[in-house]
């Protein structure tokens, strides 16, 4: 039940950032004080999370395969791969490096 | 899925893409339906992660349906497998959609769309909408570009979210496959292009720290939000750097290259859409 609550919430809340994005008049969000905001909070989010969901497992920071595979991902990126070449590669590399049994 | 744009395209004769109004309107749609067939099969991988983190089908494909943008989704389920409580995992999700409202306040001037079409293709505003309608340099092409990207974006993540979440089963322990890299791999790839201003970068680096450091000692979620400060405080510190600067003019050492007076302000209001993902 509290996942359909999480899941009800998030579909709301991403609703309607969408639909006020597309129904305010034009001056609101282009105040630059806002804009910079709206801009750097996703780099945030995004960082925290990349950071978090390669070095953690749940609770606790840990050092595993997906490490590599975020480092193969960040190599293909600076290649300027497409999206689906990049996630394949860490898919790859992570399962890789785990097969030959040298991470967890 | 390249392979089967191009055969569409060797059937046209080999002219300029802008000769007439139906070859640019092809060039629209290929484009479109680049973005949205790659990103759409990155879905699978969602799916997948989904089930890996314990959330049912029908949660699954309800989150690929009604949230529709991939990265709240992402961090949606990786929150609840970390054991959030439902509101915190929505927050961070819902902070990170923030971002679509942008996209949508410049769509909005580009597509000048209808009133009562708003609803609608309010849920299509994403990411790679943005990227491919925001390329567009007539109405018309971003028309065409928006609608052609979010109607493909959205029949096969939900599809590619179905057969992730169904094939995930069959496939066993996910981390065999190293599929639990895929989640941070998607963060990781939206979030590269934001990175091309120092303020972006500065606030990306407080952010890793604030994740990882507040991670053991916090509950779930939590240390997520208390990174999304990272935007604000990187951004009150270099205001209060440049109004410093704009007072003893000259003394601007410690902060190097990055940050000529004046540029600073600047560079941070450039906003980026991603488009290299194609």
């Amino acid at each position: 039940m509290s996942v359909w609550i999480a899941i009800g919430a998030t579909a709301l809340g991403c609703y309607a950032a969408k639909l006020l994005g597309l129904s305010v008049p034009e001056g609101m969000l282009e105040r630059p004080v806002v804009k910079r905001l709206v801009t750097l909070l996703p780099v945030a989010l995004l960082a925290a999370l990349t950071a978090q969901q390669t070095f953690s497992d749940g609770g606790a920071l840990l050092l595993d395969a997906k490490a590599a595979g975020l480092g193969a991902a960040a190599v293909m990126l600076l290649l300027r791969a497409p999206f689906l070449v990049v996630i394949a590669a860490a898919v790859l590399v992570t399962a890789a490096v785990r097969a030959l049994g040298w991470s967890a | 899925m390249t392979p089967v744009l191009e055969q569409k395209d060797d059937s046209q004769p080999p002219t300029s893409p802008h000769s007439t109004p139906g070859a640019d309107d092809r060039a629209v749609v290929r484009d479109a339906l680049g973005v949205g067939v790659a990103v759409g099969l990155s879905g699978f991988a969602f799916g997948v992660t989904a089930a890996g983190a314990g959330v049912s089908l029908p949660q699954t494909c309800a989150l690929s349906l009604f949230v529709f943008t991939g990265a709240s989704q992402f961090a949606l389920v990786g929150a609840l497998a970390a054991g959030a409580s439902p509101l915190t995992a929505a927050a961070g999700a819902f902070f990170l959609g923030v971002r679509n409202a942008f996209y949508g306040l410049r769509l909005a001037t580009l597509l000048r769309l209808p009133r009562a079409i708003r609803p609608l293709a309010a849920h299509m505003v994403i990411d790679e909408t943005a990227a491919v309608t925001l390329a567009q340099r007539t109405r018309r092409g971003a028309r065409i570009g928006f609608t052609v990207t979010g109607v493909t974006l959205f029949v096969l993540w939900n599809l590619t979210t179905l057969l992730g979440a169904l094939g995930a089963g069959a496939l066993g322990d996910t981390k065999t496959w190293g599929l639990d890299a895929a989640g941070p791999a998607v963060f990781l790839a939206l979030l590269a292009p934001m990175l091309r201003t120092s303020a972006a970068r500065a606030t990306a680096a407080l952010a890793v720290a604030l994740g990882l450091g507040l991670l053991p000692v916090l509950p779930g979620g939590v240390p997520v939000l208390l990174a999304a400060l990272a935007a604000p405080a990187v951004l009150l510190l270099r205001g209060r750097r440049e109004r410093e600067r704009g007072d003893e003019a000259g003394t601007g050492t410690k902060t190097g290259t990055e940050t000529a007076p004046g540029t600073g302000t600047e560079t941070a209001t450039v906003t980026e859409k991603g488009e290299e993902r194609r």
